[in-house]
Formats: structure tokens, C-alpha cells, sequence
């Protein structure tokens, strides 16, 4: 049940996406989720969709790997949707009680949740298709004038991608200690809330001691291993920009002077 | 006390590009009072096995039945079964959490719902059982040695009072001493409290001292099923899946090839001594 967490997942395939250079996927998801803030009208969300369907045909993950993900932010998403539904001002549609809905409220909420989702899974490609190491090495390298600025980006993306690399080590090691405590006639699923929180500490304590156990012998695995920071480190594979790269990067302007163009008139 | 393992296939993540077959097919019986070695490569799906035989998995096809009872039967009360299924899994020292050993070992029975005078005299018990001293007994149990840590967490599934005790790799990460003192509690706890045991180990020298049955199995397939002395003819077989002999088989058959005129199915070290003193004629 644990396992099926997708974020920061990386699902092996053969795809022009997996292929792309990192800096390229780390700039489209940004410019991705700066486009979905540009535009208020059905056409933009047009625009928006027929980008975000031809990136998952693209990418060659399965559709269901993508949607997983929304799965724990369904709650945000229910509120949300809510919130607008019932505290947009405009023309009334029903009124029962106290509560007015409005079309206005109706139509926000749409937009609203659809930008949710669009948001989760358009990152949720990034991480999909790129894997961790090359990820981190993606934001190292583009981000690397940010140095100038004093900004300590090699420890920053040493730090995410040591954060990236334990989490399905993390996850695996929760399964396996849920998993020893239910042999103990641990109960997770049943009772109260104070009772299904008080359950859980069985469950973290070990969780905590074996994070730092392990923090502990990855710190000493570094140090025997000399490692000093980021200062005239080498790489076995560098990062170059090839001749997709440059043509995801034309797209990828397309498409925001595209949808630059769609919030202007319409 | 009876487990029936009946055809049971177990597959990971079927479907997607994870997916990995564990187990496939396997069928066995466990009996009152037995004494079994599970043995396999790594990532053979012993550790898959036996999280089935408690309903810590769910298998994707066959079924397990304990008493005659189907244990993934709608309703079937999983809790119970996992009292009387004893499971200590790999590292259980890393799932101790309380503030002090005795009120870990307490949370096994306490989760069972039994009362409080109940619930300490089973702890008391068990930590007894597995020689824990008693000044042990209110400290952290993250203050005690790794050995004893070991033993504590061993008592925290005793204190449920299994029928079927299942230890996965009990030995691993202990020097030779802390290795025989496990060993031969777990032999305790099967001859004095009449436990049926299942030892789940790679340690083949281990196994030909303690159990009485041995079941190999390799690629997610029960491929051996017997006594230890029979299994271990099978020494090429063994080989060719990553195992060994007990050294003590090894060295006999070696000898033997040698053209020295000994047995070569021994399979403890005790055994081979006599053997050879025996062609010495001393």
C-alpha cells in the first residue's frame, strides 16, 4: 500500500522525454506552471490540456502512474473546490439556507480544480521521467550562477538529492516495520482518531532511530570517501544541451507565447 | 496446530514495468512440533514466503490454511492468527520502540486484548525465556547491547504465546557466540515449550546442527523438500543455486574423491570427527 506513493518516483522507459536533458524538463515544468496562472478562459485551458495530453503520450508512462499521485492531495482538492463553489459572489444559480451558489462560484471551482491537477501532474511527468541523480544534477547545473550570489547550490542539491535517494529507502523500511508491529498484532486501521494516532508511534520511533542510524553511516561513508563539497568536483557524466534539447526549448516558447497570447485576448 | 500451503503464487506490482514474480507454486505442511530450515538465495522469496504465512501478504494465487481454515477467508480474524503465527523478522531489534524492554514486550499481548496481570505475566515469561537478565528488564531498550537487544525483540512476539514461532535470518549481523546463543534458545523453545519452529537462514552449517527438515527453495519455486542428510546430496543442485553444503559434508565428499574410504552424507562437524577418527582407527 506504501509503495504506491508516486511522488518523486521515477518510472523507467524509453521515451523523448526521458532523454531530454534535466535543465530543458526542469524549465518546461516551470513554464508549465507559470502558464496555468496566465489565463482565466475555456481556450486557455484548451491550450493548456492539449499540452499536458501530448507530454503524457510523450513521456510513455502509463496514464494511471501519473493520476496515482493525485490521490493524496484529493482532500486539498475537495476543499478547495468547495471553498469557491460557496464563497464566489455573482449571479445566484440555488440558495438553500445560509448558502448561496453562484455560476460564477461554479465556474471558478472548475478552474480552480482542473489548475490543481494539471499542476500535480504536469510536475509529476518531471519526476516521472527524469531520475533523481540526473534531476539534482539538472538543478546544480542551471542553477549553478546562483553561487555568485552566495548561494550554497552544490550543498543544496547534494541535500535534495541525499532527501530524493532516501525516500524509497524510507518507504521500504516503513513497510518493513508496519509490517513488524501488525506481526505483533499491531492495529492501524481500526478506532478513533487519538487511538489510530497513538498507533502510529510504534511505527515512527523506529522509523526516527533507523533515519539516523542511517544518516549517521552516510555522513561516515562520505567523510572515508574524502568527500570536501562541491569546489573542482568532477562529473562521469556532464550535462551538454543536444539538438532535442534546443527544440524542446523552441517548443516550450512556443507554447508560453502562446498561452501569453490566449490570457491577452481572450 | 496445522499450516497447509497450497499452491500459493505471490506476484509484485503485476501489471506495470515493476512487476516481479516472488513466489510460484508452492505447496508444503507444516506439522505439529516440527523443526524447519527455510533456506534460499537472496531474493529467492523466503522473506515473501513467510510474511504469507501470518496474512502479512496477500498471495495473487493459492491460499494458506492453518487449522483447516482458510486465513484469507473474508472475516477470518487475522490478529488472532498472527498471535498464534509468531513472525521475528530480520533486525527485529529495529522495531523496539517503548521506553523501557519490559513494556515492549508487553505490546505484543496487549495488542491481543488480553487484561493487564495477563498481559505482564506473559512478558515476564517470555524475557525469561530468552534469558534477558533482570536488570534489564527497565532500562531502554535502546541501551543494551545489540545481542540483547535481539532477545528482547524475540520475546516481544513470544509474549503472544505462538503455536508456530517463524524467525527470519535470526543470526544475521551476530559474532559466532551471540550466533549459538540464539540458536540454541530457539532449540529451547522448541524442545521445552513444544513450539513448532521455522528457521529461515542461509547458514546451511547452522541449519545441519538444529532442524529436522529443510525446504530450499530458489527463483520463487520450493525446489527441495527433506530431511537435512538428504537435501545435502544434492550438493551439485545446491550449487548451481548459489548454495553450499555444510563444510563438514564438503570436506568429506572432498576427502572421499581424495580416495580416502569415509561417508560423505555427514553433515555436522561432530559427525565427520568420528568419521574420521573411525578410518584412523583411533
Amino acid at each position: 500500500m506504501i509503495r504506491d506513493i508516486t511522488l518523486g518516483q521515477f518510472y523507467p522507459a524509453d521515451s523523448v522525454l526521458h532523454r531530454l536533458d534535466p535543465r530543458v524538463k526542469l524549465t518546461g515544468t516551470l513554464v508549465y506552471v507559470i502558464s496555468l496562472f496566465l489565463f482565466q478562459s475555456y481556450i486557455g485551458y484548451l491550450v493548456a490540456t492539449a499540452f499536458l495530453v501530448s507530454m503524457i503520450v510523450l513521456s510513455r508512462v502509463p496514464v494511471s502512474f501519473m493520476f496515482k499521485g493525485l490521490k493524496a492531495v484529493f482532500i486539498l482538492i475537495l476543499v478547495t473546490g468547495l471553498l469557491n463553489v460557496f464563497l464566489t459572489p455573482g449571479r445566484e444559480l440555488v440558495t438553500f439556507w445560509k448558502i448561496t451558489i453562484t455560476i460564477e462560484g461554479l465556474r471558478m471551482a472548475g478552474f480552480m480544480v482542473l489548475r490543481i491537477v494539471y499542476l500535480i501532474v504536469g510536475s509529476s511527468i518531471m519526476t516521472l521521467t527524469t531520475t533523481p541523480s540526473s534531476l539534482t544534477d539538472g538543478l546544480e547545473k542551471g542553477l549553478g550562477w546562483l553561487k555568485f550570489l552566495k548561494v550554497p547550490v552544490h550543498e543544496i542539491a547534494m541535500m535534495m538529492s541525499i532527501a530524493l535517494t532516501f525516500i524509497p529507502v524510507l518507504l521500504e523500511e516503513t513497510d518493513r516495520i508496519i509490517k513488524a508491529q501488525q506481526a505483533r498484532g499491531a492495529d492501524f486501521e481500526s478506532g478513533n482518531l487519538i487511538r489510530r494516532i497513538k498507533a502510529l508511534v510504534p511505527i515512527l520511533v523506529p522509523l526516527f532511530v533507523s533515519a539516523f542510524r542511517r544518516a549517521n553511516d552516510l555522513a561516515i561513508a562520505m567523510e572515508s570517501r574524502c568527500y570536501r563539497g562541491g569546489e573542482g568536483r568532477t562529473k562521469l557524466y556532464p550535462l551538454r544541451y543536444q539538438g532535442r534539447d534546443v527544440a524542446a526549448y523552441i517548443v516550450l516558447a512556443v507554447y508560453l507565447a502562446g498561452t501569453i497570447c490566449v490570457g491577452i485576448l481572450f | 496446530m496445522s499450516i497447509i500451503v497450497n499452491h500459493l503464487d505471490h506476484v509484485f506490482s503485476p501489471g506495470t514495468v515493476f512487476e516481479k514474480k516472488a513466489l510460484s507454486d508452492v505447496s508444503f505442511k507444516v506439522e505439529n512440533g516440527e523443526y524447519i530450515g527455510l533456506v534460499g538465495h537472496t531474493g529467492s522469496g523466503k522473506s515473501t514466503l513467510v510474511a504469507h504465512l501470518n496474512a502479512l501478504l496477500e498471495p495473487t494465487g493459492g491460499g494458506i490454511y492453518y487449522d483447516g481454515v482458510d486465513i484469507f477467508s473474508e472475516g477470518y480474524d487475522r490478529k488472532a492468527l498472527r498471535g498464534k503465527v509468531g513472525l521475528v523478522f530480520q533486525y527485529p531489534e529495529h522495531q523496539l520502540f517503548e521506553e523501557d524492554v519490559f513494556s515492549d514486550v508487553c505490546f505484543g499481548p496487549k495488542n491481543l486484548g488480553l487484561d493487564r496481570s495477563e498481559v505482564e505475566l506473559r512478558a515476564y515469561d517470555a524475557l525469561k525465556a530468552v534469558g534477558v537478565k533482570d536488570e534489564h528488564f527497565y532500562v531502554s531498550p535502546f541501551d543494551i547491547s545489540g545481542g540483547e537487544k535481539r532477545r528482547v525483540a524475540i520475546a516481544g512476539v513470544l509474549a503472544m504465546k505462538p503455536e508456530v514461532l517463524i524467525l527470519d535470518e535470526p543470526c544475521a549481523g551476530l559474532d559466532p557466540k551471540g550466533r549459538e546463543e540464539i540458536l540454541s534458545l530457539v532449540d529451547d523453545l522448541h524442545d521445552n515449550l513444544g513450539i513448532s519452529v521455522i528457521l529461515v537462514s542461509h547458514s546451511m552449517d547452522d541449519l545441519a546442527e538444529h532442524v529436522h527438515r529443510i525446504l530450499v527453495i530458489d527463483g520463487g519455486k520450493l525446489v527441495m523438500d527433506g530431511e537435512p542428510r538428504e537435501v545435502f546430496r544434492h550438493r551439485p543442485e545446491l550449487d548451481a543455486m548459489g548454495l553450499t553444503v555444510p563444510e563438514a559434508t564438503a570436506i568429506m565428499s572432498d576427502l572421499k574423491r581424495m580416495g580416502l574410504a569415509v561417508r560423505d552424507d555427514l553433515i555436522t562437524v561432530e559427525e565427520a570427527k568420528r568419521e574420521i577418527l573411525r578410518v584412523f582407527g583411533r
